[in-house]
């Protein structure tokens, strides 16, 4: 197996290693997305889509396990990758002029990485803790109300908010820098790309943002 | 001669080896225009060998834009501010008057300074000895279009030529990644029919002498494109990233 580990050892097998574990947190984030468009459909509507999951439990545990091991094979290369870099590069200009070479998305994919695993450990240990151990409320749509309780509190809501923000910062750079990793560059269709990656990555932001935002406004 | 002249104040890094601490140095000079920033810099050493200083420490050979060698960072440029500007070819025209203009060496682990401005660029020279090469006989001359090429290939080719490997691309990048440099090496030969024989082995033995000469990873923020004196595409990256990952899946050599 030394042929692999060169492999994934190798800057560039890192590098595709970091690709492909965000392409697929990428096409995850698109069904979490649809699923949490339940909620504006109504309470009815979004109980029934849990309780749909509850019936395909065993499913969802086998999905929430691999979906654990992009995450962190993500996570680890990314810190990998990070430190690596920060030993090749030790030495700052006087002047910084990333500011005119490249721009902030993807100078800053470590930051923005980094808020959004706290955010994630921050949002695992409330909802899905809640959702899947904590106990229910004794409502008609318990589901909606833990939700709706939730966004609520302000500050619970601003953090979503403004972490979704930093989720679209790690968007915007991630989808298209995911092709470019890939090898995928061609000027037929690269700016296309870039395109629809930063379109993916606002609709992301605002979407998800939009529900604690609702429920902070008062929305029922 | 009219006195256009303008005045600059300049902050050169100056360094006496490998593991002295370097700082910077400071002259109010006063400049023609018309000159190259690497003429200023033989007028400041003029001065500073007729009050019996050392002089400062910089690369240059060609003076034509073409040989790679000059490479200096201006205000955390590498080779200045201009895009698709060598150093040499740096006029002090477009600077205003009274700037102040910081001078350093290009700034990686991989480029370890030798003195004052120049660096250590061997890492450049262990990746080409890699697989920079075609290895076969030329023989005598052969019939001209005795291979056919296509003309897209062959402009591509030369588009990924243009490398002088200078490093810019490794000064500019925040992780010190030689992507641009090792994949237009590798470019110029997966573009050309000579190059195909040697094209997977080549890929492999290059990226892998890249990875052991301390060159970070590449974060793809094109700063390397951005800065590049000959305008060399992150193009070239994706398709060195294609190649490698063929390589790795499809060659039927296991080693690589």
């Amino acid at each position: 197996m030394s042929w692999f580990t060169d492999f994934t050892n190798s800057s560039l097998g890192k590098k595709f290693i970091m690709a492909l574990t965000g392409t697929l947190l990428m096409l995850f984030l698109i069904v979490h997305f649809i699923g949490n468009m339940m909620l504006y459909f109504g309470p009815a509507a979004f109980q029934k889509y849990v309780e749909t999951l509850e019936t395909v439990k065993p499913l969802v545990r086998v999905i929430e396990i691999i979906l654990a091991l992009i995450f962190i094979f993500h996570i680890y290369n990314g810190v990998r990758l990070w430190w690596q870099n920060k030993k090749a590069d030790p030495a700052k200009y006087a002047v910084n002029a990333s500011r005119e070479n490249s721009d902030v998305f993807s100078r800053s994919m470590a930051i923005t990485g980094s808020v959004i695993f706290l955010f994630l450990a921050f949002h695992l240990s409330t909802f899905w803790a809640t959702f899947n151990f904590g106990t229910h409320p004794e409502t008609e749509y318990p589901f909606y109300t833990i939700v709706s309780d939730w966004f609520r509190v302000p500050y619970y809501s601003i953090i979503y908010i403004v972490s979704m923000g930093f989720l679209g910062f790690h968007l915007n750079h991630a989808f298209q820098s995911a092709f470019q990793t890939f090898g995928l560059n061609h000027k037929k269709y690269t700016p296309l790309i870039k395109k629809i990656g930063t379109v993916y990555a606002v609709i992301m932001a605002l979407g998800f943002a939009s529900i604690p935002f609702y429920f902070l406004m008062g929305g029922k | 001669m009219s006195d256009n002249h303008i005045t600059l104040k300049l902050k050169i890094w100056r360094q006496e080896n490998k593991n002295a601490k370097g700082h910077f140095d400071e002259f109010n000079q006063k400049v023609s225009p018309d000159s190259s920033i690497l003429e200023m810099l033989d007028e400041v050493n003029n001065k500073l060998e007729a009050e019996g200083k050392i002089p400062i420490a910089f690369e240059s050979d060609c003076r034509e834009g073409i040989c790679g060698t000059c490479g200096l960072a201006v205000n955390g440029h590498p080779h200045g501010p201009l895009p698709k500007t060598a150093t040499c070819q740096l006029h002090m025209r477009n600077f205003k008057d009274g700037e102040t203009l910081y001078i350093e060496p290009f700034r990686a682990a991989a480029f370890q300074v030798i003195k004052d401005l120049i660096v250590d660029r061997s890492g450049f020279d262990k990746i080409q000895q890699a697989g920079g090469y075609t290895s076969f006989n030329t023989g005598s001359a052969p019939d001209a279009n005795a291979i056919p090429i296509s003309k897209t290939n062959a402009d591509l080719s030369l588009d990924a030529a243009e490398c002088i490997g200078c490093g810019a691309c490794v000064a500019a990048c925040k992780n010190s990644s030689a992507m641009l440099f090792v994949s237009a090496k590798v470019s110029q030969f997966a573009l050309l029919p000579q190059g195909q024989p040697e094209r997977y082995d080549r890929v492999q033995a290059m990226v892998k002498v890249m990875d052991e000469n301390f060159f970070g990873s590449c974060t793809n923020t094109y700063a390397c494109e951005a800065e590049c004196p000959k305008g060399i595409s992150v193009s070239n990256i994706a398709r060195m990233n294609r190649d490698y990952f063929k390589a790795k899946l499809c060659e039927e050599k296991v080693e690589g």
